[in-house]
């Protein structure tokens, strides 16, 4: 069954992918000459939400067979609530598209929810017995609401980027231009970080060092990327022999403050090699190169679909992270609000958009500000879903 | 101030600020004829914040009605939250360390200033505290600065509209009659269709749904500040109970917080771990590197109550109450109280038996067993022997001076000053008696106390909860759904329609989900003949 589960889970992965070239073709309505522009974009779009909604129905098999597998639902640790974030992404995305039938958000909010869903692949995916804590069914009503209400403001980043791409001049370089296309290297290192992080893990790439941390303990750590920062005073032990090639400073503090810094490291070189490579292939900005392609897109309505997101993913998110999760928390740790990090993160997400409605219905924050505000937003939720799991530990550092 | 009032050219009286006449929409500040939009926000109704702006109340007012200010205070709050963030709280760093040195030594020159910046302790911070009452403060003024004003406006609102109102709404257009054009009950039908209220008035028509949306942010702020108020409720005394309580396995204790009316009794602790070897867990068990996980953790706990008045320096009379398993998700609830299992100590020091020996013999003279918790003054062994029990060192360690001492009341490491009575010695030998340790502190003793074993039992750690705060909270937090809901899911929609000579005039407005309406709309003039207005916002550009 949990074999089942995960080649259902690769079906859906290659399906969301096709789904997304679909969606893509259906914006080059200008160079298929056979049928009018309309017609050509209805009918590929139509192909492409098929696809999208076969996908989904792919992943939403995977996550029932798991949850039979598992015998609790999916939603346990980082590998399975990152994937159900993705599935949440295009479960929103298809309510989307059932209102306002367009096809260029289906371009932007695919790939993403795919990368979101590859960067999950990275988290070791055994099926975990669920500690003490966990034991509630409301596990499954805070998590799986949380997560849906983050997949419904992430489509407001895909509106947002969309407006973006289509509206910021490109005719020279500006502040904006510089952030649309840190975004694509975001995104991009994203997937270096993945394709090195699997990659070398096919290889079988391993190294242990040992070092000293603050406790004047002696501990080990493995690295499975190449170590290009090694530990302070860290000693080789066993595995690859490459590197390091120099030490992480020690005001870096934290067990595994070295083999973290090395990751980015790797995810940030591996995105700019291959930002790089794009850029030279394209000769120009990958905002300016897909501008084009947006020329028939009606900005006001991406413009509206940003804030639609918003509308309906914030009720649903401040019900999931914020008071179920509150009423969950008084019955598994006897209060309801301790200012653990996930939960102060929550909080942080919903001022967030809370002053994103306020600037957008009182001070007409609408356009370009307003898009830029949705990226703002996904960016903080990635924070609470990669940094404050990863980084920051805390009660919810489950996996 | 009556003086001011503003009298429409329809009649209507408004109060003073008013920009848009509340009964009949005639602009009556700027100039008529001009092209531009109305500004529609709250209806151009007097708010007074934008009217009155001399006293030192007026300022007050207006800055904290300001949505401006509304949005920098939750910025900054964001801030403020995040940063708490980067190092663990106080409350969050390991039980015993110090945190004038923890934060320096686990996070080094940052940390210090984290530490100096008090940072530490951040969300219990005066600063933060300032600014959570500043929103709320924002809340309720910027709240009631146009919520009256705007309940005002949409009550009073009139069917016929004044033509420079109509004229300048985002969609307005002009539809000259013709034969196949629908008349005015046949509009009326296709605007009811679509779930609009309808309202005539000499052969002119009002069309508007949803109102109610327009509440939804004073409820959902209603619900903020009942929820910032069940917030300020802990700090008053009796409505807020947070205790520990270890228990032990067999023991009855008192529930602290309970005002002595509760007692419970540990029938006994229970921790289980997930099978190593089980095949759906297997690999996730051995990836984590952890020798078990932790599958559950329980007290068998029995509830008591106690009946009647407590006579002092007597047993309490206890009646049972009831029976629960109490486990993590799984508190022990009665009578607004709730029992926690938090933690536990497994194999605690119970008690510790030794056999009193002649040192020459080896023979034992007796043995006794000594409860930890409470050891007696003296245990007889019968024939002239007795081991009297000089001082007791439940958590023994040596002080500065070192003098025997104890650092804690749990029997950690237990030591004894035992005077051992014999008949040869009828004045006692002195022995000092620790775990593996035995002493002679007054000289060569003919008699020796030799351990034998001791008894262990598992102790609960469990937290009693008292929030006689929650209803408030969650009557707060319901009202908030329901306004956040309620104001996000639905739109408010008007149409306005006019007929004058042969044309009919429609316009209309929406406060959110202009896509929406233009659909909406698009339906209704098709089913109409009338002309689809234009979006006069677009046709500027």
């Amino acid at each position: 069954m949990a074999q089942l589960s995960s080649n259902l889970l690769y079906v859906a992965f290659f399906i969301y992918f096709a789904a997304s070239i679909v969606f893509a073709i259906s914006l080059f309505g200008r160079k298929w000459r056979k049928s009018d522009e309309e017609t050509h974009a209805r009918k590929w779009g139509m192909w492409g939400f098929a696809l999208s909604t076969v996908g989904f129905l792919f992943q939403l098999s995977y996550f029932i067979t798991r949850w039979i597998a598992a015998g609790h639902a999916p939603v346990s640790n980082l590998f399975e609530f990152t994937t159900f974030f993705g599935m949440a992404m295009v479960f929103a995305f298809l309510i989307i598209y059932l209102i306002y039938r367009s096809n260029v958000i289906g371009v932007f909010a695919m790939p993403v929810a795919i990368i979101v869903i590859a960067y999950a692949s990275v988290f070791p995916s055994d099926i975990q017995p669920l500690i003490p804590a966990l034991q509630s069914n409301w596990l499954k009503i805070h998590v799986t609401t949380a997560a849906l209400g983050e997949g419904i403001l992430s489509i407001s980043f895909a509106a947002g980027l969309v407006y973006l791409v289509k509206t910021v001049n490109q005719t020279k370089a500006s502040k904006s231009t510089f952030w649309l296309e840190f975004v694509m290297y975001s995104l991009i290192s994203t997937i270096a970080f993945v394709v090195l992080s699997l990659g070398f893990e096919a290889a079988g790439y391993s190294t242990t060092y040992q070092f000293i941390d603050q406790n004047e303990q002696q501990v080990t750590v493995d690295y499975t990327l190449p170590a290009l920062a090694g530990p302070n005073n860290g000693e080789y032990v066993s595995g690859n022999e490459f590197g390091p090639l120099f030490e992480t400073p020690g005001w870096m503090k934290g067990e595994k403050a070295a083999h973290k810094l090395n990751t980015l490291i790797w995810s940030m070189v591996g995105g700019l090699v291959f930002y790089g490579l794009i850029r030279l292939i394209l000769r120009r900005r990958i905002g300016a190169a897909i501008q084009p392609t947006l020329k028939n897109v009606n900005e006001e309505l991406v413009d509206e679909i940003q804030y639609r997101a918003v509308a309906i993913g914030f009720p649903v998110f401040t019900l999931g992270a914020l008071i179920f999760a509150m009423i969950w928390a008084q019955a598994a740790w006897t209060r309801f609000w301790g200012w653990d990090p996930k939960e102060v993160w929550a909080l942080v997400t919903f001022l967030f958009y809370a002053a994103y409605l306020h600037l957008r219905l009182s001070r007409g924050w609408q356009g370009e500000k307003s898009a830029w505000l949705a990226v703002v937003g996904f960016v903080i939720i990635m924070l609470n879903l990669v940094v404050v799991n990863l980084v920051i530990s805390g009660l919810h550092s489950y996996a | 101030m009556s003086d001011k009032n503003i009298t429409c050219e329809c009649g209507h009286i408004n109060p003073y600020g008013t920009e848009i006449c509340e009964v009949c929409g005639k602009p009556l500040q700027g100039d008529l004829e001009s092209k531009k939009l109305l500004n529609m926000r709250y209806e151009g109704s007097a708010r007074r914040s934008q009217t009155y702006k001399t006293t030192i109340i007026d300022k007050i007012w207006n800055f904290f009605s300001s949505v401006k200010v509304g949005i920098w205070i939750i910025v900054l709050l964001l801030v403020a939250s995040a940063i708490g963030t980067i190092f663990p709280q106080e409350m969050y760093i390991p039980p015993l360390s110090d945190p004038t040195v923890y934060y320096k030594e686990q996070y080094g020159v940052l940390g210090q200033l984290y530490y100096d910046l008090g940072f530490h302790n951040l969300y219990g911070s005066w600063w933060y505290m300032l600014l959570i009452a500043a929103l709320g403060l924002s809340l309720i003024v910027a709240s009631l600065d146009r919520f009256v004003p705007l309940y005002r406006s949409l009550k009073k609102q009139r069917v016929i509209r004044h033509e420079s109102f109509m004229k300048r709404q985002k969609y307005f257009g002009v539809t000259e009659m013709k034969e196949n054009t629908a008349n005015l009950q046949e509009i009326k039908k296709a605007l009811e269709n679509k779930r609009y209220h309808v309202k005539e008035e000499d052969g002119h028509l009002f069309a508007e749904k949803n109102r109610f949306s327009r509440w939804g942010p004073y409820v959902n702020h209603i619900g903020l500040i009942l929820f910032l108020i069940g917030g300020m409720l802990r700090f008053f005394p009796g409505m807020y109970v947070d205790e520990v309580l270890w228990l032990r396995e067999g023991e009855t204790e008192k529930i602290k917080g309970t005002e002595e009316a509760y007692y419970l009794q540990s029938d006994g602790f229970i921790l289980e771990t997930y099978d190593n070897n089980d095949e759906k867990f297997k690999n996730a068990i051995e990836e984590s590197g952890q020798a078990a996980v932790a599958k559950n953790y329980q007290t068998d706990a029995v509830l008591y109550k106690q009946v009647g008045e407590r006579i002092a320096g007597t047993e309490p009379k206890l009646e049972k109450v009831k029976e629960h398993p109490i486990q993590v998700n799984k508190p022990l609830k009665f009578d607004g109280y709730a029992v926690y299992q938090v933690d536990y100590k497994l194999n605690e020091l119970q008690s510790m038996s030794f056999t009193m020996d002649n040192k020459e013999t080896g023979e034992s003279v007796g043995d006794l067993t000594i409860d930890l918790y409470n050891p007696d003054k003296s245990y007889d062994l019968e024939s002239g022997y007795r081991v009297e029990v000089m001082d007791y060192f439940p958590d023994f360690e040596f002080n500065d001076e070192g003098e025997p001492t104890t650092k804690s009341k749990v029997p950690n490491n237990p030591a004894f000053i035992l005077n051992m009575v014999s008949p040869t010695h009828p004045d006692g030998e002195v022995a000092f008696v620790a775990i593996k340790q035995n002493l002679e502190p007054l000289g060569e003793n003919d008699y020796k106390m030799s351990f034998q074993n001791v008894d262990t039992k598992n102790v609960s750690g469990l937290v009693v909860r008292k929030d006689n705060t929650l209803w408030i909270l969650a009557i707060g937090g319901a009202i908030f759904m329901i306004g956040v809901i309620q104001g996000m899911y639905w739109n408010h929609r008007r149409i306005w329609i006019r007929r004058k000579e042969n044309d009919i005039w429609l316009s209309s407005h929406t406060n959110k989900n202009w896509y929406g309406l233009k659909r909406e709309l698009e339906s209704i003039t098709s089913q109409t003949g009338l002309q689809m207005p234009m979006d006069q916002a677009e046709q500027k550009k």
